[in-house]
């Protein structure tokens, strides 16, 4: 596999030169981004199933076999939708904030590795890249219902970047602690840090379970999923920011949320959940364990769908401030102490 | 002309048309929008520096936190844009004359002679971490005024929230204690009763 690959950058370079890198580069791009996009459209499918079988439906099983197809006809019915403009609207802004609130969801996967040295960037402050991108995807749904020039848009906005903001600060101090314990920014380091002859008790999901926690809740309030879609809220305001939006402009925030739920599973895999390693000692480490861990996380997320209710605002605002700030402050202090002592085994 | 340095004069030309949009924009929004397009352009400008924790801090700080905030009041003023430019010439030449100074000042500043030929950046391995580094200095050669500094952030932090909370006597609140602490119990009664079947053939008459 590795002399394949290495023959093929040797032909490659002598044939294009120069150009080379950055034609490599976009391949590799699209050998992510393609399967994220699959991923994408499965996941709504698997979405309808889980939660049609939680309440003892069948969910979609007309398109294809199983319904298999499913995902694919709903692609090509919002491909073929009319996108309307309202009259009243920022034009300008109204088309850039689905492509504000897709691209950073994309952009982050640049430093997420999938398996040992398979990385696009294999950049220094990872984390910290991270972080940023995350922090970026708010943009797109603030414009989305600021140049909606819509009372409910504009409150979904509004309540939704009151949201990301708050819990934002809980899931980076939930990702200090896990920067203490591996010390390093690098995502691949921090994936290694977690091996050991212990296998899955070498994990960080142990000292730091309670980040852990904080982390999988903050990213379930980041992403805007039940029970805190506040964002959307179709009871209350309709369906919040996106109201406007038809077609494929709808579709692209559609996309956005769902990548991002995600790249979530990804990141709690390979900070808590030691990425493809092993969880035994025996079996050797593969993408494999990687693929089953982001499942089982984004199980989860479709289960929290399905059993909580929506969490009233105040709730949620107290949950961010007054429960899980405080909470990861305390754990970055506890870890910081607990590594000085010889009890730190990790 | 390598490839640096035109990555470097595309960030730069960006950073300043951006700031130029964010005091011409007639719409409050646009101005934060531009505002936001000038700190990335500034920090590919710091990466291009290989100071990539500053450069990455300023996006996640100033853009991902800082701007969303700003955003969040601009979009919630109705702001009247004549009453907005009125006074403008009356004030131009008093905000001219500040901006002449303050270019006399810089090109004072950058066109001392120490600098006037640009000062290279340092070149480091590939394994050099700006982060690693950066704590190093600040945890141990500047620890004193960096901790100064943070101490001077929480008492502005302090004081804004003091400053601004005001106790209403009459106003209702919710003791979220009591609200936590409920149990099923105190709002939940189940009643069992015996399932009850109308008689057969009877379904409407079944008083009788």
């Amino acid at each position: 596999m590795m002399e394949l690959l290495q023959i093929l950058e040797q032909t490659g370079l002598d044939l294009l030169g120069p150009a080379w890198l950055p034609v490599w580069t976009i391949v590799k791009i699209m050998l992510i981004v393609l399967p994220i996009m699959g991923a994408v459209a499965y996941l709504t499918l698997a979405e309808r199933k889980v939660i049609g079988y939680m309440q003892i439906r069948i969910g979609p099983n007309r398109v294809g076999p199983y319904g298999l197809l499913q995902p694919i006809a709903d692609g090509v019915k919002l491909l073929f939708k009319e996108i309307i403009v309202p009259s009243g609207s920022n034009k300008f802004l109204f088309i850039l904030a689905p492509i504000m609130a897709l691209a950073p969801s994309l952009a982050a996967w640049a430093v997420v590795p999938f398996a040992d040295g398979v990385v696009l960037s294999n950049l220094n402050a990872g984390l910290l890249y991270l972080l940023a991108m995350t922090s970026l995807g708010v943009y797109g749904i603030i414009i989305a219902g600021w140049a909606s020039n819509s009372k409910y848009a504009f409150l979904g906005a509004v309540r939704s970047a009151a949201q990301i903001v708050s819990y934002e600060i809980a899931m980076g101090f939930a990702l200090v602690c896990v920067l203490l314990a591996s010390q390093s920014m690098n995502l691949g380091e921090i994936v290694q840090g977690q091996k050991g002859s212990y296998g899955l008790l070498n994990w960080y999901l142990l000292p730091l379970f309670p980040m852990f926690l904080v982390y999988l809740i903050s990213g379930v309030a980041e992403t805007n999923r039940a029970p805190f879609d506040m964002a959307e809220g179709e009871s209350e305001i309709v369906a919040g920011f996106h109201v406007e939006y038809s077609g494929m402009a709808f579709a692209l925030f559609f996309l956005a949320e769902y990548a991002n739920m995600i790249l979530i599973a990804f990141l709690t895999s390979i900070m808590f959940l030691g990425g493809w390693l092993s969880p035994v000692p025996f079996i050797p480490d593969s993408f494999v364990w990687l693929l089953a861990k982001v499942s089982f996380i984004l199980f989860l997320f479709l289960w929290f769908r399905a059993t909580f209710p929506r969490y009233r605002y105040d709730q949620l605002m107290r949950l961010g401030w007054k429960v899980f700030i405080p909470l990861t402050i305390v754990w970055v202090i506890v870890v910081a102490t607990w590594m000085q002592t010889p009890l730190w085994v990790w | 002309m390598n490839f640096e340095t035109i990555v470097f004069y595309v960030f730069a030309a960006l950073t300043l048309f951006a700031a130029l949009r964010v005091i011409t924009a007639r719409n409050p929004v646009h101005a934060v929008m531009f505002l936001v397009l000038a700190f990335i352009s500034s920090s590919g400008i710091w990466l291009l520096l290989e100071a990539e924790f500053l450069a990455i801090t300023l996006v996640l700080v100033y853009v991902g936190a800082v701007m969303v905030l700003f955003l969040f009041v601009v979009m919630m003023l109705d702001i009247n844009l004549v009453r907005l430019r009125e006074g403008f010439w009356r004030w131009l030449p008093f905000g001219a004359a500040l901006a002449g100074l303050m270019v006399f000042q810089m090109v004072w500043v950058l066109g001392s002679t120490e600098i006037a030929g640009g000062v290279e950046a340092v070149r480091h391995a590939a394994d050099y971490s700006n982060t690693k580094e950066l704590g190093r200095l600040i945890y141990t050669d500047y620890v004193y005024p960096f901790e100064l500094a943070a101490v001077l952030l929480l008492i502005a932090m302090v004081a804004a929230i003091a400053l601004t909370l005001r106790r209403r006597k009459d106003s209702k609140s919710q003791v979220v204690a009591d609200q936590v602490a409920v149990k099923k119990a105190d709002r939940l009664r189940v009643v069992k009763m015996q399932a009850e079947k109308p008689a057969a053939g009877h379904p409407s008459a079944s008083k009788e």
